[in-house]
């Protein structure tokens, strides 16, 4: 009788030898984008368009398959082409049109079509290699060294203009370094020096002979798809490991998963070690978790596992409703079999036999996905009675939310699951001691659940090397807004917020100025400019006046109106404040009603002082998170753009222009040639006068629409 | 009447107002575990089926679940979901993420109200169009978003909202 490892190894085997032989033995293999996000911008036109093309043209050893996000929003749909021997090239903003021109040059006559790559659009000059140089923590003291020694090795060895040096973030060896990768030749080199570089340049690049003594051989789960990225300029500056599979792997086949070492955690787990081993080995890790407490999950895992209760529950946390966040539903469209064998993992911690995936109902992909992964977990023997051949048994069930914010909050969430109106308890008793039905139970996040697999393969002390003293491992977070490169990026704890905001991110879009980001969601806080470098870790943006949240991060330009920001939010938390304890749902309502009114031009003097209190009050007596946190995006602004709300105020003034009550229009006779197109374009026909004479806006019939300085071309309409 | 009888007259009665799936979904999750816990499965089945919930099928699934109908009703209340009113033949939600909102949701949605004088959660009057404010899709790199059924528009301003619901049948009033 095989054990559980041989068992899952002969699978992996087979699991290689029907993708080596239906996959990538083909001579050119197309992946197209399949997630939410990519649908929405057109991915499956260009799916169809490509099958279509593969039906007429039907040529030889060409496979086209699916991958979820790989986070490359603002660029999407995103198709990457691979050929034998040649570099992955990745194609952005595709159409069908552009499929066809793609397919005509690269699939079939292999000439790659340059404007369209993510290399180009990126506005990265071509190379025919990438060396990019850690410049994390433990080696960014000799970072700026090494690649000058390169970028000189280069020069004097004629291969400028051919090799690109880069920095990239903390590439989690931090043992190793400082670390070198060779792109796309897939060497990364360790303990590098200015010497070592030169050789890299003169033996490896000139000579084509790696320098085998430098080589890191270990192999990681993380990281092993760099070349497949096939971007190191934007996914250089990360790390994924919750995100590790993400966009590399189909998200709806289980051999796929299996071939990248899936599962194996959970057999070493429940055939090498105990509960107990597992638990601390997640405590030495310093995981923390992910949804946005920061609590220590194998302490977490202590709580519900010393209980003596024969059931227990584990459940997994995906009703992501922070608005603007994105993070747990790509990462269960990309890679929803990590997220089984998280759970898989936690439950054998703690004892439980079931398990739970509470999720948004919105997230209808998301959704098929994950059932698809537990089908297929189930066939295979990974789920149901007596897993993997062990004598323990494990099933995971999904429920759906109905769209409640504060079901976030772990009481609230489990009297959802109970059917019940998703409102919150006090705590103590925690879940962890009296959870779901009255049993102990542990909720994990997404993103906390996709971490720990990661952390029992490449070990627990290779997990705590990254990151900060008391904030270990990655965030991923969803960047939008005014931001260029939006979407989602993984990033070691400990890079500062100006770093995701202006490396990663790419700075503001159309050369407008930062004024602020906001992470945490509706329970977070604006940081100014001043703040922008803070490490992104849970005790330093704690003390900034933020928190880290689940990772929504929202960049905002001088465009947007601090006042009426905190407005929107309240705005939400007021609507989602369930009513049970009267601090969060009258106190919010009132801070809404003063918000409105100075966004109105109603502000009397005072109204500060009163947000003030009553967020201070809310914050000290709310039954649950929701309420604590309501008045953050309030105290936040204040706290850092009080000037805003004093303008609106007292000058009855909005900067930004947003707050349409407090606006005035007026042409200015000096710049107005009386082209007559103001009042054209006005809708309510209160702009007067003759053509070659100046015109005027009757301000009392004004609606403040806008659209006379928009019309304007001489800046003649001004707006105050 | 037997009280027998009469819950045998109440449970056909509420039988005859569900479709036979959700009848037949709803006897199988009452034999489970913590049977009442599905709910608010049923109740999204439900919804999913005739687009809203009324008195009518939420006091069937109370029946037939034996929960009592000022919980069904609570429930489907509190959650956002779950809407009580007929929805349009279009449904048109507007995403008012941050990352929406922060490029502009707000003046799309008031354009929306305005050219079809309807309120958020309401159905015009030609019960062409229902209008809802959608959290975030998760599609924020191509925002503001407005969803029309199934489709996603991306990058929506002020303007392409009448070119928009044109396509559904939207005639502007001169």
């Amino acid at each position: 009788m095989a054990t559980p490892m041989e068992q899952l190894l002969e699978r992996r085997r087979n699991a290689k030898f029907h993708l080596f032989r239906d996959k990538f033995s083909a001579d050119v293999r197309i992946t197209v984008g399949s997630a939410t996000c990519e649908n929405a911008a057109g991915s499956e036109a260009v799916r169809r368009r490509f099958q279509e093309l593969l039906d007429q043209h039907k040529p030889k050893h060409v496979v086209i398959g699916n991958v979820g996000c790989s986070g490359k929003c603002d660029m999407e749909p995103v198709v990457l082409i691979v050929r034998p021997g040649e570099l992955p090239v990745k194609y952005v903003h595709m159409t069908p049109e552009r499929v066809d021109e793609v397919f005509a040059e690269h699939v079939l006559n292999g000439r790659q079509v340059e404007k369209y790559t993510m290399r180009h659009e990126a506005g990265m000059p071509a190379a025919d290699r990438v060396i990019s140089v850690c410049e994390g923590a433990h080696c960014r003291a000799q970072s700026s060294e090494i690649q000058k020694a390169f970028r000189e090795s280069l020069a004097a060895a004629g291969l400028a203009e051919k090799v690109v040096v880069t920095p990239s973030a903390c590439q989690g060896l931090c043992a190793a370094g400082p670390v070198a990768y060779v792109y796309p030749d897939d060497v990364m080199y360790q303990h590098v020096t200015p010497e070592v570089a030169a050789r890299i340049v003169n033996e490896h690049l000139v000579g084509d002979r790696p320098c085998s003594d430098h080589i890191w051989q270990e192999s990681r789960v993380t990281n092993r798809f760099a070349p497949l990225y096939s971007d190191v300029y934007f996914f250089g500056k990360q790390l994924r490991i919750t995100l590790r599979n993400c966009g590399v792997i189909d998200p709806e086949s289980l051999d796929e998963y299996l071939a990248v070492r899936g599962y194996e955690a959970a057999v070493t787990a429940m055939t090498t070690m105990t509960p107990m081993d597992v638990i601390n080995a997640i405590t030495k890790s310093g995981l923390r978790g992910r949804g946005g407490g920061g609590f220590p999950t194998g302490v977490k895992w202590n709580f519900a596992a010393s209980q003596a209760s024969d059931t227990k529950y584990i459940i997994c946390n995906a009703d992501e409703g922070d608005p603007g966040a994105f993070m747990d539903r790509s990462t269960i469209e990309g890679d929803p079999h990590t997220i089984v064998e998280g759970m898989i993992l936690a439950g054998y911690a703690i004892g439980a036999k079931r398990g739970f995936v509470y999720i948004r109902a919105e997230y209808s992909l998301a959704i098929k996905r994950i059932e698809k992964a537990i089908e297929d977990a189930r066939a295979a023997g990974f789920l149901g009675k007596g897993i993997f051949g062990t004598a323990c048994d494990f099933d995971i069930e999904i429920r759906l939310g109905a769209g409640a914010f504060v079901c976030g909050e772990e009481t609230a969430l489990i009297h959802s699951i109970e059917g019940e109106r998703g409102q919150p308890r006090p705590r103590p008793p925690y879940p962890a001691v009296i959870g779901l039905w009255g049993k102990p139970t542990v909720i994990n996040n997404v993103e906390t659940m996709a971490n720990l697999p990661a952390i029992l393969l490449d070990g627990p002390e290779w997990f705590a090397s990254i990151g900060t003293a008391r904030s270990k491992g990655t965030k991923v977070f969803a960047l939008a807004g005014k931001v260029k490169n939006t979407g989602l990026v993984e990033v070691p704890m400990g890079t500062t917020l100006r770093q995701v905001v202006f490396d990663v991110g790419g700075g503001i879009l159309n050369g407008k100025r930062f004024k602020a980001v906001q992470t945490g969601g509706p329970a977070g806080g604006c940081m100014p400019e001043s703040a922008l470098d803070t490490p992104v870790d849970y005790d330093s943006l704690m003390a900034a006046g933020s928190i880290m949240g689940s990772g929504g991060m929202i960049v905002i330009d001088e465009d947007s109106c601090m006042v009426d920001m905190a407005r929107y939010f309240l705005d939400f938390t007021q609507d989602e404040s369930c009513g049970k304890c009267t601090p969060c749902r009258e106190g919010t309502k009132r801070m809404l009603e003063i918000l409105n009114r100075i966004t109105s031009g109603r502000g009397v003097e005072g109204d500060v002082e009163k947000l003030l209190r009553l967020g201070d009050t809310i914050k000290k007596t709310s039954l649950c998170g929701l309420g604590q946190a309501a008045p953050n995006p309030v105290l936040s602004t204040i706290n850092h753009f009080r000037a805003e709300y004093d303008a609106h105020i007292r000058e009855k003034r909005c900067q930004a222009g947003v707050c349409t009550a407090l606006l005035s229009y007026t042409i200015d006779p000096e710049k107005c040639v009386g082209c007559g197109a103001c009042a054209k374009k006005c809708p309510v026909n209160c702009i007067k006068g003759q053509p070659k004479s100046v015109y005027v806006i009757d301000g009392v019939r004004c609606i403040r629409c806008g659209n006379c300085f928009k019309a304007c071309k001489f800046n003649a309409v001004q707006r105050k | 009447m037997m009280v027998s009888e009469l819950m045998k007259v109440e449970d056909d009665k509420a039988r005859a107002s569900l479709p036979e799936a959700i009848v037949r979904y709803i006897e199988s999750v009452r034999s489970c575990e913590h049977g009442e816990s599905y709910l608010i499965a049923v109740l999204h089945k439900v919804q999913e089926h005739f687009g809203y919930l009324d008195m009518r099928q939420m006091s069937a699934v109370s029946q037939l679940m034996q929960i009592p109908s000022a919980k069904v009703t609570g429930v489907a209340s509190f959650y956002h979901f779950f809407t009580f009113v007929p929805r349009g033949k279009h449904k048109l939600a507007i995403c008012l993420g941050t990352a929406c909102f922060v490029k502009g949701a707000g003046q799309v949605l008031d354009k929306i109200k305005e050219l079809l004088r309807v309120d958020v959660g309401h159905t015009t009057k030609d019960q062409l169009f229902s209008l809802d404010v959608a959290r975030c899709v998760g599609a924020c790199a191509l925002a503001p978003v407005l969803i029309v059924d199934e489709k996603v528009y991306a990058n929506v301003k002020p303007d392409d909202v009448a070119r928009i619901l044109e396509e559904y049948g939207f005639a502007a009033k001169k």
